[in-house]
């Protein structure tokens, strides 16, 4: 039992190594608001296309993706190792994570082979960014309740309807979308799934203003949107199978977490006062830091065994689904108890009078929204009751229901 | 990347849980809670048969000479039957104090006997309900004579040998000091004693100037304990996943054959998501305890946080399943005929067994201040 690379991965890890020092910089970890960008969202775009470039030349873009779609055909585990790596460089993030990770490995399965040749190299290159179009304000936990619907017009399809949360949607060139082609048969029946040009007349995006301030989503409305039927993926009413495809392609969560833990907890309790003395000495502030310590370390080693089965070849084992269930509420209570050390002064949010930048402050805002993207707290121990343990799934009202006769918010 | 048990490991699990299955059902455990026996000793000798005793002794004394892994592995499966044997006080406790801190001369008088089974051993720190210390720790040593009493004391009645922590006489944590006691002599006086978990026997012992020995140097007790229960806090960490484990599955079974307003009780979300849970605090404890088992059997300097960790993820997952695994069968759950209370039981014996959780998240901390990690 040991975490040593295997001589292949030893090999991979230092050709990614160095290719990685000889193209970007060292991250700064001696100061944690390094590599937290000032720049504006538009020159991190271009800074991220041009990093994009050579990383995908250099065949790290895209490892486990065959090298047909110009890809290196590689293994997850060399995916794995090169993020590793790479989480040690100051590089952009946070463009293509989701046109790579999801949509266009939808479309490698589901477009034609000529749709395929045009769109998945301008989109390993950099040169297109793609976003993933599926929430509704009605159809959020329940994604196949939604409601924006398409209607056949001759070798076109109408599009009419709201989307929300859409990351990235202002900057994105493509999306993918899932709609709704027949309202009278059950909900999962009448879904039909396209791509289309963000750019296309008729579509609007307005981005939606988070409780941390932030603004990283869009809403995205559709008025008379027109979408020839070759972007059509998969068949009418199949939309739901190929959602299916995007939802299983969600990047393997592996590499570090982010915002403060434990470390920083530790620093805090030993920097501030309380009445009786250093909070690190309070023994309610002990055991809070000894909880989430071994919360972190947990996730850090069940990590560790699920690459140790990508290692050996292996499918991963259901443990790898425990992770946002553990540290969504962790990022929040942790947020949430600093605060509390900080006393009245806990509620200043200032970048200097704060400790560690507001950090605490920043992260419980934020935390609201983590606990809840990508699968709600309550979704996550559904997947895990019902695909890990194998118990019932619930009884569903809607299964057979046509869904124009479904009880909704709006008809009761 | 290779975080796993070997095969050879693995194998060894299949073994001990084999053995378990057939000779240790729920059933077997509940003999030993409905009599006055303090161990069910068919399923202890089976054990000792099969070797588990001796693997990780040394082979000049009479074991296998396998790594503290491969004692993990037999930890699991013997939390999972809630095997109700003398194992953890014997092994991990006496048979690995001998190995950290005996002479040359204790080792070879006692170890091979304990490899073997044909002794029990124990340990014995506690005087009463409340956390040993070495302030607080009044039985004494001195000039080769131990008076004192000790309460309460794992396998006490069954114990052939038991290590000790005595008062020496010293200052602050050099006050106290381990010795190596036969229990057999005329001088120790011991009885049974009702703890909330009958499945495991525990004794009350009096000294009155009983021949003893020092395992280890004088005043050096303390910081002896600290490292035996760091690595006996692995090993029941493993029992405390077995335990977890055996424990969720016991519910998710019930929540699958119960119906309750015309369906399973486990299609429903509050017991879904109880379950979920449960399964997410049980793989966290495994993780944690798989590194605590790497650094115990690798000898590595983090020792302590690792096992900190280990013990408290693990203490937490085990009282978590084994509560809500009565809670999930209800009315039943609570009758004496059926099976949740024993990992019940045996899930709070465990979590106090080696002291509290809130005693280990002090330790842990302590090490956090001293890495100066932050």
């Amino acid at each position: 039992m040991d975490f040593n690379d295997t001589p292949e991965e030893a090999k991979f890890r230092s050709e990614a190594r160095e290719w990685l020092t000889a193209n970007a910089r060292q991250r700064d970890t001696s100061n944690a608001k390094a590599g937290v960008s000032t720049k504006s969202e538009a020159e991190r775009l271009v800074r991220a296309k041009e990093w994009q470039v050579k990383k995908a030349e250099a065949g790290y873009a895209a490892i486990t993706w065959p090298t047909e779609y110009g890809g290196r055909g590689g293994t997850s585990i060399q995916s794995v190792i090169y993020s590793q790596e790479e989480a040690n460089f100051d590089v952009p993030r946070g463009f293509f994570e989701i046109g790579l990770g999801m949509c266009i490995p939808t479309m490698m399965k589901w477009a034609t082979p000529e749709q395929n040749e045009r769109y998945v190299k301008p989109a390993l290159f950099g040169e297109e960014v793609w976003c993933q179009l599926f929430s509704e304000p009605a159809a959020g936990s329940d994604v196949a309740g939604l409601r924006t619907k398409c209607e056949r017009d001759g070798d076109d399809w109408i599009i009419n309807g709201q989307k929300v949360w859409t990351s990235g949607a202002h900057f994105c060139d493509y999306g993918i979308i899932v709609t709704r082609s027949d309202p009278t048969v059950p909900k999962h029946k009448g879904l039909t799934f396209f791509f289309l040009d963000m750019k296309t007349p008729g579509i609007e995006i307005r981005p939606i203003k988070q409780i941390s301030g932030g603004a990283g989503f869009n809403e995205v409305f559709f008025n008379d949107v027109r979408v020839p039927d070759s972007q059509r993926l998969g068949d009418v009413g199949e939309g739901w199978k190929v959602s299916l495809t995007t939802l299983m392609n969600e990047r393997l969560a592996i590499g570090g977490g982010s915002g403060v833990d434990y470390e920083e907890l530790l620093k805090l309790a030993r920097e501030t006062e309380l009445e009786e003395g250093p909070a690190i000495k309070d023994s309610n502030v002990r055991e809070k830091l000894a909880d989430w310590y071994v919360q972190s370390q947990g996730l850090k080693y069940t990590k560790f065994r699920t690459l140790t089965a990508l290692s050996k070849g292996q499918v991963p084992g259901a443990e790898s689904s425990i992770g946002k269930i553990v540290s969504g509420p962790k990022m929040q209570d942790l947020g949430s108890f600093a605060m509390d050390i900080q006393g009245q002064g806990g509620i200043l949010q200032d970048g200097d009078e704060s400790p560690m930048g507001a950090a605490f402050q920043n992260q419980w805002l934020g935390a609201a929204g983590y606990r809840i993207a990508g699968g709600t707290d309550e979704i996550l121990r559904n997947i895990v009751s019902e695909q890990v343990l194998g118990l019932p799934q619930d009884i569903r009202v809607d299964k057979k229901v046509p869904f124009n006769e479904l009880a909704s918010s709006s008809k009761k | 990347m290779n975080f796993d048990f070997s095969d050879d490991q693995k194998m060894l699990k299949d073994q001990a849980r084999k053995f378990l299955e057939d000779k240790c059902s729920y059933d077997d455990v509940r003999t030993v809670l409905e009599s006055d026996a303090s161990h069910n000793d068919d399923v202890w000798q089976g054990l000792c048969d099969l070797g588990f005793t001796g693997a990780a002794i040394p082979e000049e004394y009479g074991g296998l000479g396998l790594s503290a892994l491969e004692l993990c592995v037999v930890a699991e499966e013997l939390g999972r039957s809630a095997a109700p044997v003398p194992f953890s006080s014997s092994i991990y406790m006496a048979a690995e104090a001998l190995k950290l801190g005996g002479s040359e001369e204790l080792k070879q008088a006692w170890l091979p006997k304990l490899a073997s089974g044909e002794v029990i051993g124990t340990f014995a720190a506690a005087e009463g309900p409340a956390a040993p210390s070495p302030r607080n720790t009044k039985t004494s040593f001195a000039k080769g004579k131990l008076n004192g009493r000790k309460l309460p004391v794992p396998d006490g009645e069954t114990a052939s040998v038991a290590i000790v922590l005595a008062n020496t006489g010293g200052t602050g944590e050099q006050a106290v000091s381990l010795v190596v006691v036969d229990l057999t002599q005329s001088s120790v006086t011991r009885a049974s004693i009702e703890t909330i978990d009958p499945t495991r026997g525990h004794a009350e012992i009096s000294f009155d100037d009983a021949d003893a020995t020092l395992l280890g140097e004088a005043g050096e007790g303390w910081s002896l304990m600290k490292r035996i229960e760091a690595g006996a806090a692995v090993l029941v960490a493993f029992e405390q996943v077995g335990g977890t484990e055996a424990a969720l599955n016991m519910a998710k079974d019930y929540s699958l054959d119960r119906y309750a307003f015309g369906r399973q009780i486990g299609s429903y979300q509050a017991i879904k998501h109880k379950l979920a849970d449960m399964y997410v605090k049980l793989e966290l404890a495994r993780s944690n305890a798989y590194y605590g088992a790497m650094v115990l059997a690798q000898e590595g300097a983090d020792l302590e946080l690792a096992a900190a960790s280990a013990r408290i993820s693990a203490t937490e997952a085990y009282r978590f399943a084994a509560q809500e695994c009565i809670q999930v069968h209800g009315g039943i759950g609570f009758t004496w005929e059926a099976n949740p209370q024993f990992h019940y039981r045996r899930s709070k014996l465990l979590a106090l067994s080696l002291g509290s959780a809130s005693r280990w998240k002090n330790r842990l901390v302590a090490e956090l201040e001293k890495s100066n990690v932050a």
